[in-house]
């Protein structure tokens, strides 16, 4: 945790002009006394939002998240949702993808190299994340429900959900299917139950103090499945889409508290 | 005078879309996943026992589940001889939660997993709850031949019992060894496991 403070703090201090150093060291140091690390990746996520970058070399700022471009309060609050010009439905890493790819015309390659980070070096989507989520905290989730592309990636997600596959014979039920179970000694939620789904939406993504990192619900989604011994799912898929949609669907009307600290 | 009426019409004129068949549902999978490492897409192949599972969401009705339950105890290879291996090793087996991901190595021996879901060693506090406690499981049993078989296969493949069990075909995956598995059953029943104090 402390090599991930000094990464982040190291950056931020990059990404300042020197007159204002101090300041930030300040900011940091009070943050550290707050105890809340998912501040430090909001930070960062600021600086690369507003960094140009690619073959245009344009920061974010124009990237409409659904709210109007450049609008990022309340934002995350409506996510996933269908998207006109993409003709799809999106969460928040789909669309900051997206935006990479059309703004600031990077391949999507390139730009899905490193979406998962690490704890001494977490990744630009990561950061980015919890830049944006944060400017929902307090508001209510309401996820696109309405468009019938939306509805269908409900009803995909709920299938998914249940869906028995891979070298185990696992689906996200068999571990979040019947409520007050645990494996080893993490308690599982039942994503499809309302009051049980609300409080995990409101909180992603999140720092895991465990692994010092911060997580995303792409990488949530990714890693379930690396443990249910399927294949791996593409970043940003249909598939990982749906999951997350039918998840904040379940949990709607959660007042987002999020970035917050998981175990 | 604007009230709440027409919000409810319109709540009510938002319904489901219809749910894709688990069809369908591989197929997207299909194009949505990629191998990676050991993980291969034959993976997402269903099998019956996947397919009438999550057709049913795990309530298959009784005469079906007999059936395919009957085809499954077919593919349980029972060794000749005692079934009764060594507990010791049997628990690190039960401890090990390693195998068949994408970032385990293919051909490193696999864990069961175990004590992700179930009580075993009371020495052990860190265990799940998906699966029934096993505290004591050979103490109210005795070890003779039949428990030995009924716990060999219920391993080698928890299909062959319950089939929409959430428990792994541990044998018939090829995530644990013959050997490995009569290591798990003397976890389970010899007197001298922890399991059994």
């Amino acid at each position: 945790m402390k090599l991930v403070a000094l990464g982040a703090a190291l950056a931020l201090m990059s990404a300042v002009q020197a007159q204002d150093a101090s300041k930030e060291i300040q900011r940091y140091r009070q943050m550290i006394a707050e105890g809340s690390p998912a501040e430090l990746f909001e930070l960062e996520g600021e600086t690369l939002w507003n960094k140009p970058q690619g073959p245009k070399n344009v920061s974010l700022e124009k990237c409409d998240l659904g709210r109007g471009a450049g609008v990022l309060k309340g934002a995350y609050a409506r996510l996933p949702r269908y998207f006109k010009d993409a003709d799809r439905v999106m969460d928040l890493e789909s669309r900051l993808l997206y935006c990479m790819e059309t703004l600031q015309g990077r391949s999507r390659e390139e730009a899905t190299k490193r979406v998962f980070g690490s704890a001494d070096r977490p990744a630009e989507m990561e950061s980015l994340s919890a830049y944006v989520a944060a400017q929902s905290r307090g508001m209510k989730l309401d996820p696109g429900l309405t468009h019938p592309k939306e509805k269908e990636s409900v009803a995909l997600g709920r299938a998914l959900y249940f869906h028995r596959t891979g070298a185990w014979d696992f689906s996200c039920a068999s571990c979040h299917g019947d409520e007050g179970k645990r494996i080893r000694m993490q308690d599982l939620p039942v994503l499809y139950k309302p009051e049980q789904a609300r409080p995990v939406v409101a909180s992603w993504p999140a720092y895991r103090v465990s692994t010092s990192q911060f997580i995303t619900l792409q990488w949530r989604m990714n890693d379930c499945y690396r443990q249910m011994r399927t294949p791996e799912p593409n970043f940003a898929s249909e598939t990982t889409v749906a999951l997350i949609h039918f998840i904040t669907a379940t949990g709607k009307g959660a007042s987002y508290a999020g970035p917050g600290n998981k175990r | 005078m604007k009230s709440a009426i027409p919000l409810l019409a319109l709540m009510a004129a938002v319904p489901a879309a219809a749910e894709p068949t688990p069809a369908e549902v591989q197929k997207i999978m299909q194009r949505d996943f990629h191998p990676r490492g050991q993980a291969t897409m034959e993976r997402l192949a269903q099998d019956g026992v996947q397919r009438v599972c999550t057709e049913a969401h795990d309530k298959p009705p009784a005469e079906m589940a007999n059936a395919l339950q009957a085809d499954q105890l077919k593919t349980v290879v029972f060794p000749q001889g005692s079934l009764m291996g060594d507990w010791k090793r049997g628990e690190a087996i039960a401890q090990s939660g390693r195998g068949l991901t994408w970032n385990d190595k293919a051909g490193e021996p696999a864990g069961g997993s175990c004590y992700n879901c179930h009580q075993l060693s009371p020495k052990e506090l860190s265990h799940g709850t998906i699966g029934p406690s096993l505290r004591g499981f050979g103490k109210a049993r005795g070890n003779g031949a039949e428990i030995q078989r009924y716990v060999y296969g219920k391993i080698y493949n928890a299909k062959a019992y319950n089939l929409c069990s959430q428990m792994p075909r541990l044998g018939l995956s090829g995530t644990l060894t013959p050997e490995q598995i009569k290591d798990l059953v003397g976890l389970l029943l010899d007197p001298a496991s922890p399991v059994n104090e």
